[in-house]
């Protein structure tokens, strides 16, 4: 199989899904000629012309809200929001439009768009352009919220997500953009609500979204040169969640460390520890799941700051001794 | 037209008086759900237009059922005109299970997208974009259809108003935005709100017309909304109307209209009604008598004491019923 960066693969799952169908679009700012803020788009206006891959005004909560609009009636707009920041502007026609619409008209209509954005910190764009805010999307029923975190998986969500008929956050990872593996040519879709284990083990559960699954990854090896094997879960999507996977890895090591870059305090890590304390796991856990997060800051702008803000591999090796060290 | 009435060829003499029982329907509709509100039988809150009925009316009018319409907080006159069963909407404000949201929406988002009403909305400005969309499919899909917006004078001071009027005209979208300007955002006055004499100035901001018209004269709002539906369907783009108008009712339930004064309430009531101004308006071209006028209104009235029948006859949803369609 060839191997695509995570950009590409999400490019061809959105060209893939266009050629398919022509009720699907792609708008947002600076889509055309400039393809988009991270080059995701780039090349899709000549090859779609500028009706489909629709580059609009700076204008958030009116795109979005367009979007939702086109989705309603019987398109499945795919909305790129040039940093995940600023779905703090187009909040109203996310969370009480999209995510209520099909609900709030007794089951009549349905929103399929996907709002693709790119998330977290790592590109010195300090506190306005690097938040990880998923759990706020995540909190509210009606959106589906998908974090890919392999080329591999950013083509199956995204094909996933377009064909879902509920409005979809998209999360990319702006640091993995640029990271590769392998991806079929052909289309394919990842069911949302699947995890994916990326690393078995046997000692410790470590539960990982986005950037935090390399990192995790790091981690296992050097922790594999100490005897300690670790088991990395990666939910791929926060809604709906895969709890069976989760659970059933818990029960195998009885030791959980949850880690995302997203700040802690009221981060989705918490809602994953509280559901295995709920869940038949709780019997099987040797120690108290441990969360890993961002610490409560805005993301600065230095560089050794930025990375002091988030989980780094040395916390997370941290965080596995530690648990491993609880009797 | 024999009457020599200015309107468009397709509005007969018959649409005319059942445009004028529409406007009835709309009012009985409202004053029986504020007389329920008071006697405790219908919860939560609610908007009613009591006093706009013409611009609910006179838009619908010039649409065909495959247009489409976003509709306010206050929206139970878009709906009927827009061809909804009041039975159906009075069950839903009843929370029942025959409403049109299954008892889940409410007052606030009441939508029959079969008759192409794409909702009423909860968030003032919120469904201004949403329309945007809806004409952006029109035009993609090319299926010519045009969408009217309906949103009160507050709305036009959020920015989802000027995002999307200013994407609807780069864009050359069917779509018309039609400001229902009532005086008031809740208690706010366009006079202390509002630095501009009419807010339809401001659709030059955006490179599209603007215009400003009686909101309770149902013809002269057939005639502009024609207007400006016939220019979306030609692919010309957008319009802004602004009809001015007035509710007699408080903003909601609880508003004791502190805000304006008992005269001011009087002389729109007196004097600029618009179900009084269109009835005099038939009888004078001949169109209708008193006596068929009269039976016009107890027909309206009997239609709307049916609907509360209905309603209240109609079984609550089951509690089982609670997670359906949050997602599909």
């Amino acid at each position: 199989m060839r191997e695509i960066s995570y950009l590409e693969a999400v490019r061809e799952a959105m060209t893939q899904k266009m050629l398919e169908s022509d009720d699907v679009f792609i708008m947002g700012e600076d889509i055309g000629v400039y393809g988009g803020a991270f080059g995701v788009t780039r090349g899709m206006i000549e090859q779609f012309g500028p009706e489909r891959v629709r580059i609009t005004p700076i204008s958030e909560c009116g795109i979005t809200g367009a979007a939702v609009g086109a989705a309603l009636t019987g398109m499945r707009p795919i909305l790129e929001l040039q940093f995940s920041d600023f779905i703090t502007i187009a909040t109203d026609q996310i969370v009480n439009q999209a995510a209520k619409i099909r609900y709030m008209y007794g089951g009549k209509g349905n929103v399929p768009m996907v709002v693709r954005t790119p998330a977290g910190s790592g590109t010195g764009a300090a506190a306005q352009h690097s938040q990880s805010l998923e759990a706020w999307m995540a909190h509210i029923p009606g959106l589906k919220v998908v974090q890919p975190s392999t080329a591999y998986d950013a083509k199956g969500l995204l094909i996933a997500a377009i064909e879902d008929n509920n409005p979809v956050i998209f999360y990319e990872h702006k640091l993995l953009y640029r990271t590769s593996g392998p991806v079929p040519e052909q289309m394919y879709s990842i069911p949302l609500g699947k995890a994916d284990i990326k690393r078995e083990g046997t000692d410790v559960t470590v539960i990982a979204t986005a950037v935090m699954v390399h990192k995790a990854l790091e981690a296992a090896v050097e922790l594999e040169k100490e005897g300690i094997s670790i088991e990395i879960v990666d939910p791929r999507t926060l809604v709906p969640l895969d709890e069976e996977t989760i659970v059933s890895s818990v029960k195998k090591t009885g030791r959980v460390v949850v880690v995302h870059e997203a700040v802690k305090r009221g981060g989705f890590g918490g809602e994953i520890a509280a559901m295995i304390a709920e869940s038949e796991a709780f019997d099987y856990l040797d120690a108290p799941v441990q969360r890993l997060g961002g610490l409560p800051v805005p993301i600065p702008y230095n560089p050794e700051l930025e990375k002091h803000a988030i989980p780094q591999v040395k916390d997370i090796i941290r965080s596995v001794k530690a648990t491993l060290n609880r009797a | 037209m024999k009457a020599g009435l200015q309107v468009p060829s397709f509005i007969t003499e018959e649409k005319l008086i059942e445009l004028h029982r529409q406007m009835w329907v709309i009012r009985y509709l409202d004053e029986k759900v504020d007389e329920f509100f008071a006697k405790g039988l219908i919860h939560g809150t609610t908007h009613l237009c009591v006093g706009q009925e013409a611009t609910a009316a006179g838009a619908c009018a010039v649409l065909n059922e495959s247009d489409k319409i976003t509709s306010t907080h206050r929206g139970h006159g878009h709906c009927i005109a827009k061809g909804a069963d009041p039975a159906r909407m009075m069950a839903e404000l009843f929370g029942r299970e025959t409403g049109y949201c299954k008892g889940k929406g409410g007052s606030m988002h009441i939508a029959d997208l079969d008759k192409g009403n794409l909702g009423a909305n909860g968030i003032v400005g919120g469904g201004i974009p949403i329309a945007v969309g809806a004409a952006l499919t029109s035009k993609m899909k090319n299926l010519g259809y045009v969408v009217v917006c309906f949103f009160g004078d507050g709305a036009t001071n959020e920015g989802s108003f000027h995002e999307a009027l200013n994407l609807a005209s780069i864009w050359r979208l069917p779509v018309v935005f039609f400001c229902e300007n009532n005086q008031y955002g809740m208690s706010g006055s366009v006079k202390e709100m509002f630095n501009i004499e009419h807010i339809a100035t401001r659709a030059a901001s955006y490179g599209i017309p603007g215009k400003v018209i009686d909101g309770n004269d149902l013809l002269e709002v057939i005639n502009t909304t024609h207007e400006a539906v016939e220019r979306a369907r030609g692919g010309e783009g957008p319009t802004l109307i602004e009809a001015k108008t007035y509710r007699y009712k408080g903003h909601s339930k609880s508003d004791a209209k502190k805000y304006r004064t008992r005269e001011e309430e009087m002389d729109w009531r007196k004097n600029r009604d618009p179900i009084d101004r269109f009835a005099r308006v038939l009888e004078e071209a001949g169109i209708a008598s008193k006596e068929q006028l009269e039976e016009i209104r107890v027909s309206a009235f009997k239609e709307i004491e049916d609907a509360v029948k209905f309603a209240e006859q109609s079984p609550m949803p089951a509690l089982e019923s609670l997670l359906d369609d949050v997602y599909i």
